[in-house]
């Protein structure tokens, strides 16, 4: 009966492992074909080992239209970054001025940064346009990462975190004459750390994949990420070097793959512990 | 929930949250403002011609049939992701959740499509669906099956929502198995002396004991669907065949970047962000009278 | 390279000190050129800025790739906006009537051409090419540049294997219906048997040969087969002479040789005949890995053709229906042309040396040498010519053709091209209602009718957004 049940779970669960790497593979394969053998309905599961420099062709080299794949990873890397530390920075400072201060206009001030919460780039990606030319942010590196560094998400997450520290530790931190600053880097970074870490593979995740915004904003080669750089290369015009295409696709995968599975551990403990 | 014991002074405060409020200022409240006003004009490209149209942007807007096919379009396409990526997430995490051997590398495996790309899961997708070129879609086609996206607009949302859902998989299994865990093992085994089994177990313990995650998954996926499939769907469709894979968010983008229709668009952005507050504040208030008792 | 950079920046910097520069008169003029070529194209567009640069010492011409036409467009807009807008922007066919209506934004090239005193005479291009980009008088509003029209390609052994002549492809529509019955009952049902005899012994597809065939298909659906097709027959697409003569002009794209064009595709898609491979240039590669034996499609896709196909193939005049025009007209032309665009403090050397560089983009020889590398038409009638000279169209059978379909007859006031505003929009309109048409939801006549309706509230608000 349990034994059944097992053998249940465990086909249910390779079957899952097996719906998510298909297409993975799948482009890996690809990957390693000729360029026009796609359009030819050539693709198999069997990958064509030979071939494999596609990789080490557009890592350095680049595709039809695009700067070399190494390039726009160290963009997406550098937006990814920018956006994650900066959104952790400017959330912390300010839940925690809403948590442990009483000021003027506290709850003005929460509530207009809470309204946004959900609203996300895409919604306003027209007027914040608009708003960039206005300030010549616009084919700039700061113009990839600033707009994306407001949101409300992180204040929200520090703000139930901290609110969950129990008094004591706050007062005893007081007796100890620590000033506001000190506590905060000494004790409630510290006690966050696992939601700092969760927070930190989320955003990074998120400035990684982000498609829309620069896609609008920046126009110059010399900003193109690498998911940019991936729908750039799906030619208009002239055909399309499918190899290519899917050798950059593996690539692009492999950063923030390697980020979520490395931090795996902090990642879902974070996540579930600031839920609650 | 008012702590206790705070800081002194008012002037560190305000100088902590100020980044956060500019930021927010000059990248929400004043792009919303010029959507607002935007909305109430007319103008070319160039924003050389500018007229004040009051609402008849709005008014348009709410009489084209179309739109208010796009936003009924919307709420079938969120819906479905969001029931597809729960329910498989659900069915994964009751699996993992067991005592299994293997059971940290199967974790692994359920939790990196997390990372991937919305553009990308696309590509991937077209890989296998397209009815020339993809490994299934030829395989349909082979076997006498008539697939074919660029045509059928019940096939194409089929496999905008098939992509959109894959990559949420991953999040909704987390979330899920961190509830199970938490779940007393007392509980469930109180349930089995009574002599519950299986499914009915499941379905009268676990699942309400489940029910505060899965509507805040709930929440989140929704929010995904209508907002974050925006790559999946441009690179796969474009929102066609004719408009069946048209979300509210690919038409704000189709008709201001590619139809140059600036005076519709910045009305269409109006009419989410109303949307998309109000639901933030129902959200709130559900979160904060659930916590407050 | 190190000596340029530094000079670049030394000119860059002291803005306030303009009288300065021009006393070091050997400083070159510094313009830019935004464009959207890329891949092979991308190299070409690099060695016209190496050889113009060379040719003019005076003169520093940057390029810089843009990403797709939409996208280049929007940058330029938008960098308008922002007063930082490229000296020369490469825009789209369809993005024509949004830069006529740009007014101040741009420099049209008569008026270029009279400031800074440039001899840049309209009758130098091919009259299909230039009457695109003309004004209704004949003054010159862009400069062409990347120009291709509608060519029907078809493959060569298909038709050998199906029995029909290689050397004689269809010449009108009703002989394009019954070759392609032809070629689905000799060519493309025994090549999908085996297939799918081979496909029923392995559970997977097999790897090769598994395509399923069809005899037609069409690339750029509304452009080809809607546009040009008006104007081979010489009606309109639009009023106002297709949108030349005002900006009032409403769609005819509802008549009855429009609706009988939509139902003769519906009809091939029923007999099984005719394939829709999605929009714009989608279904380019349906023709050349073969799995299509006709494909309508741009003259550019030459290039691509040449490198994938593996199958001899031919290149024909587009076929006309005979029931609405006795002879064929000529078509117009599709792809990019240049447009100067104006900013704050742009200088009088900056749009001489603008002026400069469309003159020598129609330079004979730059012109044929750009044509016979891209796989574009020669846009001047001497480019033409001199590549006729160098035996180019002899040595490679099948090129002149879209020279052909562009001199068919001479140019009418319906076989200009089009003059509509918000175009790209319109087509799509086209796109989807015909999608729906081919999905059995509407009838040719509801769909057509409907693109009308929807299309001219397109124009309507493009015209009063412009202050039309």
């Amino acid at each position: 009966m349990r034994r059944s049940a097992n053998w249940l779970a465990h086909s249910v669960l390779i079957l899952g492992a097996l719906l998510f790497a298909l297409p993975i593979w799948l482009a890996f394969c690809a990957a390693t074909l000729d360029p026009a053998a796609i359009d030819r309905g050539e693709l198999s599961l069997i990958p064509r080992l030979d071939h494999i420099g596609s990789f080490w062709d557009v890592l350095v080299h680049g595709g039809p239209g695009v700067p070399p794949v190494w390039r726009m990873l160290v963009v997406s890397f550098g937006m990814a970054l920018a956006i994650a530390i900066g959104k952790i920075v400017i959330s912390i400072l300010s839940a925690f001025a809403v948590v442990f201060f009483r000021f003027p206009l506290r709850r003005t001030a929460f509530w207009a940064i809470f309204v946004t919460l959900m609203l996300p780039v895409e919604v306003r990606i027209i007027p914040t346009y608009a708003v960039m030319g206005d300030l010549h942010m616009i084919d700039t590196f700061p113009g990839l990462a600033v707009p994306l560094i407001a949101s409300a998400t992180a204040t929200l997450l520090f703000r139930q975190t901290f609110a969950a520290i129990p008094d004591e530790l706050v007062e005893a931190a007081r007796m100890d004459g620590a000033g506001p600053l000190r506590f905060l880097k000494d004790i409630l970074i510290p006690v966050s750390a696992a939601n700092l870490a969760a927070l930190f593979v989320i955003l990074f995740v998120y400035g990684w994949n982000q498609y829309l915004w620069p896609l609008v904003v920046a126009t110059s080669p010399n900003l193109d990420t690498i998911v940019i750089g991936i729908v750039k290369m799906i030619g208009i015009d002239t055909s399309t070097e499918w190899n290519k295409v899917m050798a950059t696709a593996v690539i692009a995968l492999i950063p923030p793959v390697a980020v979520v599975v490395s931090m795996q551990r902090w990642f879902v403990r974070g996540l579930t512990e600031g839920e609650k | 929930m008012e702590r206790r014991t705070i800081f002194a002074g008012w002037k560190l405060p305000l100088l902590l949250v100020a980044p956060q409020l500019v930021l927010t200022f000059v990248f929400f409240y004043w792009p919303a403002l010029v959507a607002a006003y935007e909305s109430l004009t007319r103008t070319d490209a160039f924003g050389i011609h500018v007229v004040f149209v009051g609402l008849a942007n709005f008014r348009d807007l709410f009489a084209d049939p179309l739109y208010r096919a796009a936003i009924l379009r919307t709420v079938e396409f969120c819906a479905a992701v969001t029931a597809l990526s729960l329910g498989l997430g659900l069915v994964l995490a009751v699996a993992a959740d067991r005592e299994l051997r293997g059971r940290n590398l199967y974790r692994v495996l359920m939790i990196w499509p997390y990372a991937v790309a919305p553009a990308v899961s696309a590509v991937l997708w077209i890989l296998l669906l397209n009815p020339q070129i993809g490994l299934v879609g030829r395989f349909l086609i082979a076997h006498g099956i008539r697939w074919d996206y660029a045509l059928n607009g019940s096939q194409a949302m089929l496999m905008v929502v098939l992509a959109s859902a894959w990559k949420q998989v991953s999040y909704n299994f987390i979330f899920v198995l961190a509830g199970l865990q938490s779940i007393p093992k007392a509980v469930i085994e109180a349930a089995r002396m009574d002599g519950a089994r299986g499914l009915y177990r499941f379905r009268t313990v676990v699942l309400p004991l489940l029910s505060p995650t899965l509507f805040f998954l709930v929440v989140v996926d929704l929010v995904y669907a209508a907002f974050d499939t925006f790559g999946t769907i441009w690179a796969m469709t474009q929102g066609g065949p004719a408009q069946a894979t048209q979300t509210l968010v690919v038409k704000v983008y189709n008709d201001g970047v590619v139809n140059l229709d600036l005076g519709s668009s910045s009305a269409q952005s109006v009419v989410l962000m109303v949307g998309v507050v109000a639901l933030t504040a129902l959200q709130f208030r559900f979160l904060g009278r659930r916590s407050g008792t | 390279m190190k000596r340029r950079t530094l000079l670049a920046g030394a000119a860059a910097a002291p803005v306030a000190a303009a009288p300065v520069v021009k006393v070091l008169a050997a400083e070159p003029v510094k313009i830019t050129w935004w464009h959207s070529m890329s891949g092979a194209l991308g190299d070409q567009v690099a060695r016209i800025t190496r050889q113009f640069n060379a040719a003019h010492k005076d003169i520093e011409l940057t390029s810089v790739f843009k990403g797709s036409y939409p996208d280049t467009l929007n940058a330029s807009i938008a960098a308008w906006r922002a007063g930082k807008a490229p000296n020369v922007a490469q825009v789209f066919d369809v993005g024509t009537g949004t830069m006529l209506a740009a007014g101040p934004a741009v420099k049209q090239i008569w008026q270029l051409a009279k400031e800074t005193g440039a001899d840049i005479k309209p009758a130098t291009y091919i009259p299909a090419v230039r009457g695109y980009y003309s004004l209704p008088d004949g003054r010159l509003a862009s400069m062409p540049f990347n120009s291709s029209t509608a060519v029907m390609w078809y493959n060569k052994d298909a038709f050998k294997m199906a029995g029909l002549d290689p050397a004689k492809p269809p010449q009108t529509w009703p002989e394009v219906m019954q070759a392609a019955r032809v070629l689905k009952a000799k060519w493309a049902d025994p090549l999908n048997a085996e297939a799918k005899s081979a496909a029923a012994k392995s559970a997977a597809p097999a790897a090769k040969g598994s395509l399923i065939r069809y005899a037609v298909t069409t690339s750029w659906l509304t452009w080809i087969q809607f546009e040009e097709f008006s104007a081979i027959h010489n009606i309109p697409f639009a009023s106002e002479d297709d949108g030349f003569k005002g900006l009032g002009a409403v769609l005819q794209c509802n008549s009855p040789a429009h609706v009988a064009q939509l139902q003769r595709f519906m009809a091939m898609q029923k007999e099984g005949t005719f394939k829709y491979g999605g929009r714009d240039s989608a279904p380019d590669p349906l023709f050349y890995t073969g799995v299509a034996a006709i494909g309508f499609g741009s003259s550019a896709g030459r290039g691509d053709i040449v490198r994938n196909a593996k199958f001899d193939f031919g290149e024909a005049l587009m076929p006309w229906d005979p029931a609405v025009s006795k002879t064929p007209h000529n078509t117009f032309i599709g792809g990019a042309s240049l447009w100067a665009m104006t900013a704050p403090h742009r200088t009088a050397a900056e749009y001489k040396a603008v002026a400069a560089f469309f003159q020598f983009l129609a330079l004979p020889e730059q012109d044929a040498m750009w044509a016979q590398n891209s796989g574009y038409v020669p846009v001047t009638l001497a480019g033409d010519a001199l590549s006729r000279k160098q035996g180019y169209y002899d040595k490679n059978p099948g090129t002149d053709v879209p020279i052909q379909s562009l001199l068919r007859s001479p140019v009418t006031p319906y076989t200009r091209g089009m003059r509509l505003g918000r175009l790209p929009e319109i087509r799509n309109i086209l796109y989807e209602e015909c999608e729906l048409a081919f999905a059995g939801k509407k009838t040719a006549k509801q769909a057509l009718d409907e693109t009308v309706a929807r299309g001219n509230v397109v124009l309507r608000a493009f015209q009063k957004s412009v202050g039309g």
